[in-house]
């Protein structure tokens, strides 16, 4: 927990002395002050608090960005410095958030943290030099470049702290972490770091008029990450349900599929998949035993790890077939079909779903000792079955303190998106 | 391979006339020829990238030439792009020539309304908030041209009743351009500021990021939609003669809501439910399903428990709203003698009231291995007789009603994928004819 420490004391200490400058000084400039604070504020109002997506208030971090680098206004030179940046945007964070906390959603500082830091490192590399008057003498083009380079700077600064806060709050390994939230700054991140260009910009030469008629292409975007989160949500759902078809029709038991899903997201993040891997893997994870469905009669208790490899690998086919008409990604049939092959000719996502379902099969309804017996049996198995460094990287998984799936057993059926996401307020996006 | 008709031909012809007849003036003016040329390989390459990756239109760069330049110079924007952009459809020439006319008319127009207004010394002086009046009033006839030079071809090529063609058109289109308008005006605005068409670039990233997931979004829900067939799918499989009973049962299901007067979205929950209504028999063990002989009280008793399994299966499913109940009661009795709890009366959900009819309607239309399909007059002379004690007469009369009116063409795309055959798209490849 040290890096979360470090993070929210330094956040607090920035927040305390900017406020502490801007209550001695005064605030500069409080039109434009409370132009940004209104946008800043509804930003966070329209946050986006269902299931965790990256940048869950788009409009609020890019007013934050634009209003740290906002040189001239119309214009005229401004006066505002950086303590006041951060005190203006911490009081419209906190304002815009008063009424996510009134209807009892669970307020996370981390993003408040981040936020704090990230404006006010944009605004102490920006705003000391601008009130000096440094950039008056840069020609047009040239300004606009350094507030995209700054911006990105920030970005990258952002991201860095992102995925400390990740890797401190889950034990996620940090390399995977970092390189996601790199990998998001490509899409929406991109946008976000334009949107705080252009409007700095753009109150630069037009004024404050700049900021609603910018907002609303901006809320669009907003408007468009939540529907599309909203029907991930939804399809996830079905999968689930699909996936539990087995469950019912009594060929696997309850939960088989869940549990194998939440222990394989585990195993794959200590492996260091990415992302979009890892969605592959929980997909096919819960659909792993649907060719079962296509049998006139059930294997015993669902244990295919037991039966013969050529009877394993038919119903393998017949589940990737299955998976085929689903909508999902191609990949995520392939992973199912893959399933019983030898792990020397296994994609990684299938060889870790090989290992779980085996692991899942011989512990459960066992004593104790059983998980002990079964991660032998997988090592005995690694010569041709099943992959060395997977199991092993199960055996340190199992071997965590805290237990691997936080989110595997059935709590809040309907409310969570997929029993195997991390609970909420684990990992959140400014 | 589609052929174009003549009369379409010659609507293009025309269009592409008038566009040239707008271009005419172009040597007399002082055209800022480098700003032009760079909008337009600025429209042809996002235009080429939005098209082949998300598909429509991108009409942010257009506007902005038509804040940016004299309305014949405007024109000639979207020209590149035309001529660059891949087309899907042969034949190629007419296609390019529509996609060159059409936006060129429509600049053409928002860039003279623009002009008319004293627009541009709005965005040179960057007169706000009075630069939003010309900004919104040339949005208007951007969009205004487009939708009509869209209706004529819909009239022309497909053969769309004049009185249905312009139907919605405008009003669909109208909200999205403005946004793109206002992003437009942004990106002229910062044009002629002193930061350049550096700072003007940068406007183009957001919107380009919101269409991507605008597009993902779609992508999502496309394979959302395969998700549910899929489900439906795997019970097709076990229960070999129902084939395309569940999607029937939704169309019925539909016809009979809104007959009802249902909205929209409780008729769209209705179709799932209808789609849905059976999928218990999942859990149901296959060798009971196929067989052909009477069934043992016993093996009834377990086809009897298909509803709740249904209802354990979409449980988690939380769009799918009361369509959870129907699937769970559709099989309840109207006199309280149905499974699995025997409810009477209006203490089956609606919903169910309506999945039992249509259940039973299409039991009896469709063909079984153990008889054959009865005619629709048979088969609802039956569930009259039986409405009161089986089924809810208002669910009845409101079925037969809409048979009287519609007739009864059930249309079932799960088995014959295949049948995807080329839609009637017209000359210009856009999504029907709606601009986009």
């Amino acid at each position: 927990m040290t890096a979360l420490r470090i993070v929210h004391t330094c956040a607090a200490l920035t927040a305390a002395v900017c406020l502490g400058a801007s209550l001695w000084t005064g605030l500069a400039d409080r039109g434009v002050a409370l132009a940004f604070g209104v946008l800043i504020a509804v930003g966070e109002l329209t946050r986006w608090s269902g299931a965790p997506v990256r940048q869950a208030a788009p409009l609020g971090t890019a007013g934050s960005l634009s209003y740290a680098l906002l040189g001239p206004d119309a214009g005229h030179p401004t006066l505002h410095d950086a303590p006041q940046v951060v005190t203006v945007v911490l009081a419209a964070s906190l304002l815009g958030g008063v009424p996510h906390i009134w209807c009892g959603r669970t307020p996370t500082l981390d993003h408040l943290a981040r936020r704090v830091l990230s404006v006010g490192f944009a605004a102490v590399c920006f705003q000391p030099l601008s009130n000096k008057g440094v950039f008056a003498s840069w020609s047009g083009p040239a300004y606009a470049l350094l507030l995209v380079a700054l911006l990105v700077l920030t970005a990258l600064c952002d991201a860095v702290l992102a995925a400390a806060l990740a890797h401190s709050r889950t034990r996620w390994p940090f390399g995977p972490l970092l390189r996601d939230e790199l990998r998001g700054l490509l899409g929406i991140g991109s946008a976000v770091c334009a949107t705080g260009a252009v409007m700095a910009l753009a109150v630069a030469v037009v004024g404050l008029w700049a900021l609603p008629v910018f907002c609303l292409p901006l809320l669009l975007t907003q408007l468009s990450v939540r529907r599309y989160a909203a029907v991930r949500a939804t399809n996830r759902q079905t999968i689930a349900s699909l996936a539990r078809a087995t469950e019912i029709a009594g060929y696997t038991p309850a939960g088989h599929a869940r549990r194998v899903a939440a222990l394989g997201l585990a195993v794959g993040r200590d492996l260091g998949l990415s992302e979009g891997e890892l969605t592959v893997l929980e997909y096919a994870a819960l659909m792993h035993d649907i060719g079962q469905l296509s049998l006139v009669d059930p294997v015993p208790a669902g244990a295919t790890a037991g039966l013969p490899p050529a009877e394993q690998r038919r119903i393998a086919l017949l589940g990737g077939a299955v998976v085929r008409q689903t909508g999902v990604a191609a990949a995520v049939a392939v992973m199912v079909e893959r399933q019983a092959d030898p792990y020397r000719e296994q994609p990684v996502a299938a060889r870790v779903i090989r290992a779980v379902n085996a692991y899942e099969e011989k512990t459960r309804d066992a004593g104790p000792e059983a998980a002990l017996r079964a991660l032998e049996d997988l090592r005995l198995g690694t010569a041709g079955d099943y992959a060395p460094e997977v199991v092993e990287s199960l055996a340190r998984v199992l071997a965590r303190p805290r237990a691997w799936g936080e989110g595997a057993p059935a709590k809040g059926d309907g409310r969570r998106t997929a029993l195997s996401d991390p609970a909420p307020g684990w990992v959140t996006h400014g | 391979m589609e052929a174009v008709p003549a009369r379409a031909r010659g609507y293009v012809a025309g269009a592409a006339l008038l566009a040239l007849l707008c271009l005419l003036p172009l040597p007399a003016l002082h055209t800022p020829w480098w700003a032009l040329g760079l909008l337009a390989a600025l429209y042809a390459a996002s235009e080429y990238v939005v098209r082949r990756r998300f598909g429509g239109t991108f009409h942010p760069v257009l506007l902005a030439g038509a804040f940016l330049l004299p309305p014949p110079a405007a024109a000639l924007v979207p020209l590149p792009a035309a001529l660059v952009s891949p087309v899907e459809h042969r034949p190629a020439l007419p296609r390019r020539l529509w996609r060159a006319a059409q936006p060129a008319l429509a600049v053409w127009a928002a860039a003279r309304v623009h002009w008319a207004l004293g627009g541009r010394d709005a965005v040179v002086g960057c007169d706000f908030p009075y630069a939003l009046l010309p900004a919104g009033a040339a949005v208007l006839a951007f969009c205004l041209v487009l939708s009509l030079l869209d209706g004529g071809l819909r009239v022309v090529a497909l053969g769309v009743p004049l009185r249905r063609a312009w139907r919605g058109l405008l009003s669909r289109s109208l909200a999205p351009v403005a946004v793109h308008g206002l992003a437009g005006l942004m990106m002229a605005v910062l044009w002629r500021s002193p930061y350049g068409p550096v700072a003007a670039l940068l406007v183009l990233l957001p919107m380009y990021v919101s269409w991507w997931i605008f597009a993902q979004y779609h992508r999502e829900r496309a394979a959302h939609q395969a998700t549910i067939r899929a489900l439906v799918q795997a019970v097709d499989i076990k229960d070999g003669y129902t084939r395309g009973h569940s999607e029937r049962v939704g169309q019925a299901s539909v016809m009979i809501a809104r007959e009802l007067g249902m909205d929209d979205e409780r008729v769209e929950t209705l179709r799932f439910a209808g789609i849905l209504h059976d999928v218990g028999k999942l859990g149901v063990p296959t060798r009971l399903l196929r067989k052909d002989g009477p069934l043992t009280p016993e093996e009834r008793r377990i086809i009897e428990l298909h509803p709740e399994y249904g209802h354990e299966m979409v449980r988690g499913i939380s769009f799918l709203g009361e369509a959870r109940a129907a699937i769970l009661h559709h099989h309840e009795r109207l006199d309280g003698s149905g499974y699995p709890y025997g409810l009477v009366g209006t203490q089956i959900p609606e919903c169910a009231r309506v999945v039992a009819v249509a259940d039973a309607f299409d039991a009896m239309t469709s063909t079984r291995s153990y008889r054959r399909a009865r005619p629709v007059e048979v088969a609802v002379a039956e569930l009259e007789r039986c409405a009161g004690t089986q089924f809810d007469p208002r669910m009845v009369t409101a079925l037969a009603r809409a048979l009287d009116r519609h007739g009864w063409h059930p249309a079932v795309t799960a088995d014959e994928t295949a049948r995807a055959a080329p839609t009637q798209q017209p000359v210009a490849g856009s999504r029907s004819g709606a601009p986009r």
